[in-house]
């Protein structure tokens, strides 16, 4: 949604590609964002599972009658769209922050410390937008759903298994709430202890530093940072995290920051709105036992 | 099995990088500079297979000024056994980097091409999935685990909210995820050896492939830093503040 978003800037018509099998449903849910034309929808029990392979293909096929091809910034699309821009032959940018007239963006490089402005001479602008600074559209329209000819499969890699983390909890990228934990939870059965009962109550999603995911503390897919999930609720809590570059790069740009660590020099105070200098194992209980939400 | 492995070298993972007072690039006078860290994890895969018995030779290749030598003995000496360096002046962007690959694969014929799944300096994440569009081969992105079986190349790689398990046909383009490993540290010796190695050096205008520049940096800047919060004295405190914000339901 936050993609044809950013698409508007064209101000061209706008068309959704869709990919996989039985995707009847999501084809009709995209049908109605606002100011979409078509949606192309590609169903074929070979793209059950969008292989990079067949998938980039599809963009080739179709690319070159387009000027822009945009997509979210998330590890789906970060597999694919390289990919096809290289068969399209044109180069792609990653995570644009801000799209200016022109084809000029802004993204940000060096581990998230320097933006870089650039423009982009290809005939076709290949970008993945980082979502949160761009407005999701509505959902009041009406596209025309197309069923597209599917070309045949590569046969190039094959499928396996997937484990997907279960929880009742909102995923991670689009949660209102995170609270993420660092090294300093001591276990994995602490961690799940101290923030279980506050994420409840916030109905937040849960994080982790790379520390407290080495440290076998929480799962892989939970890391916040640069080699993790990249995410901006309204209000990211930070607990016992010391603020490195590479966590700060996936959480600088929610709304709100709080930090709670008890060494008052710790870096992260300094992307926190609010900083609470204390031992986690006292002020996290405290906090889930007054906060009022239930 | 031939083992290729893209190594770039960027700015120490530690180091804060600023633009030039002009705004103009970044600068990188006097910053350190290594090995980039997922490539060090693709050095080390790649070793880790030589050393099961799953490879028989692993070439690193860099593609840079001279200054990228000091990778790629680095590289010699955590087991690499050959390396190229593609001397280019200019630094090229994943497109083009790409496309001398893709030269340097048909000429060295790899079964497994190991990239890193991203570079600090570019933080694009782009060059692997472009190699292998270039080469019509398979890919497997985000890789935390790599092994072999029967010939076939079984991949464990990061997706939205999980993980997935996929097989690859060879040639196949791997980029490789810090959990993938964990690098040996390099021992004085190794290091000592790895400077009496050669360097096989290509010129970049000598392999005939387009590596202009299709993304022009207009500037570049400090992003614009967080406004500095204040501190709470108490969890009372904390939730109050919370409270009074706009929008925020706590
Ligand atoms: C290439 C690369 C990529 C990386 N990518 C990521 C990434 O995506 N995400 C990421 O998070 N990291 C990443 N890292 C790792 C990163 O550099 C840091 O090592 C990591 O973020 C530190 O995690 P931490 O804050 O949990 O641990 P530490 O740095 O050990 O900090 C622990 C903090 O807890 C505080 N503390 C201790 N006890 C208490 C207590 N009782 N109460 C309150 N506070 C307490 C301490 O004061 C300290 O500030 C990456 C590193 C590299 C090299
Ligand atoms: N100049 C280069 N020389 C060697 N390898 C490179 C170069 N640029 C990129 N790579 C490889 O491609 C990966 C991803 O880079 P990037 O697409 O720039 O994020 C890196 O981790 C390297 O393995």
């Amino acid at each position: 949604m936050n993609a044809v978003g950013s698409a508007q800037i064209w101000n061209g018509s706008i068309d959704i590609l869709i990919v996989g099998e039985g995707i009847d449903e999501a084809a009709i849910h995209a049908s109605k964002l606002d100011g979409v034309d078509k949606i192309l929808k590609f169903d074929a029990p070979h793209l059950n599972h969008s292989l990079a392979e067949d998938v980039a293909n599809i963009i080739f096929k179709i690319g070159k009658e387009y000027n822009v091809i945009i997509a979210p910034h998330t590890w789906f699309s970060r597999n694919i769209l390289p990919r096809a821009a290289a068969l399209l032959d044109v180069s792609m940018i990653s995570d644009v922050l801000e799209i200016n007239e022109d084809n000029i963006y802004i993204r940000s490089t060096y581990a998230g410390n320097v933006h870089a402005k650039l423009k982009s001479d290809d005939p076709i602008q290949v970008l993945t937008v980082h979502s949160s600074k761009f407005n999701a559209v509505g959902l009041n329209g009406n596209a025309k759903i197309i069923d597209s000819k599917v070309p045949e499969a590569l046969n190039l890699s094959r499928w396996e298994k997937e484990k997907k983390i279960e929880s009742d909890r909102p995923p991670l990228i689009n949660a209102k709430v995170v609270i993420s934990g660092g090294r300093s939870l001591g276990s994995a059965e602490q961690f799940n202890e101290v923030l279980t009962p506050l994420a409840d109550k916030l109905e937040a999603a849960i994080g982790a530093t790379r520390a407290a995911v080495d440290a076998g503390y929480a799962p892989n897919e939970i890391q916040v940072g640069q080699t993790g999930v990249v995410v901006a609720p309204d209000l990211y809590i930070a607990i016992g995290v010391s603020g490195a570059n590479q966590h700060i790069y996936g959480m600088k740009d929610s709304r709100v920051v709080v930090a709670i660590n008890n060494d008052p020099d710790a870096t992260i105070f300094k992307f926190a709105d609010y900083g609470l200098v204390a031992d986690l194992f006292e002020a996290v209980p405290e906090m889930a036992t007054l906060v009022s939400k239930t | 099995m031939k083992i290729l492995v893209a190594i770039k070298r960027v700015q120490d993972y530690n180091i804060k990088v600023r633009p030039k007072s002009d705004g103009s690039d970044v600068d990188l006078e006097g910053v350190k500079m290594g090995v980039n860290p997922f490539d060090e994890n693709a050095i080390e895969e790649a070793i880790r297979l030589k050393e099961e018995g799953f490879a028989s030779e692993i070439v690193g290749v860099s593609i840079g000024s001279s200054l990228s030598q000091d990778v790629l003995r680095q590289s010699l000496a955590m087991g690499v056994d050959r390396v190229i360096l593609v001397e280019a002046e200019e630094v090229l962007q994943p497109l083009a980097v790409a496309k001398v690959l893709k030269k340097v694969v048909e000429k060295e014929k790899p079964d497994l091409i190991l990239l890193g799944k991203l570079a600090l300096d570019s933080d694009a994440g782009q060059t692997g999935q472009m190699l292998a569009g270039l080469l019509n081969c398979s890919q497997a992105t985000f890789a935390s685990s790599i092994e072999i079986k029967d010939g076939e190349v079984f991949i464990t790689r990061e997706v939205d909210g999980g993980t997935e398990s996929i097989v690859t046909k060879t040639p196949t383009v791997l980029t490789a995820d810090l959990r993938l490993n964990e690098p040996r540290f390099v021992k004085l010796p190794n290091l000592m050896m790895a400077r009496k190695k050669p360097i096989e050096t290509i010129k970049v205008d000598d392999l005939g492939v387009d590596v202009s520049s299709r993304l022009n940096t207009i500037s570049v800047s400090e992003p614009l830093p967080r406004k500095e919060g204040i501190k709470v004295k108490d969890v009372k405190e904390l939730l109050q503040k919370l409270n009074d914000i706009e929008g925020l339901k706590i």
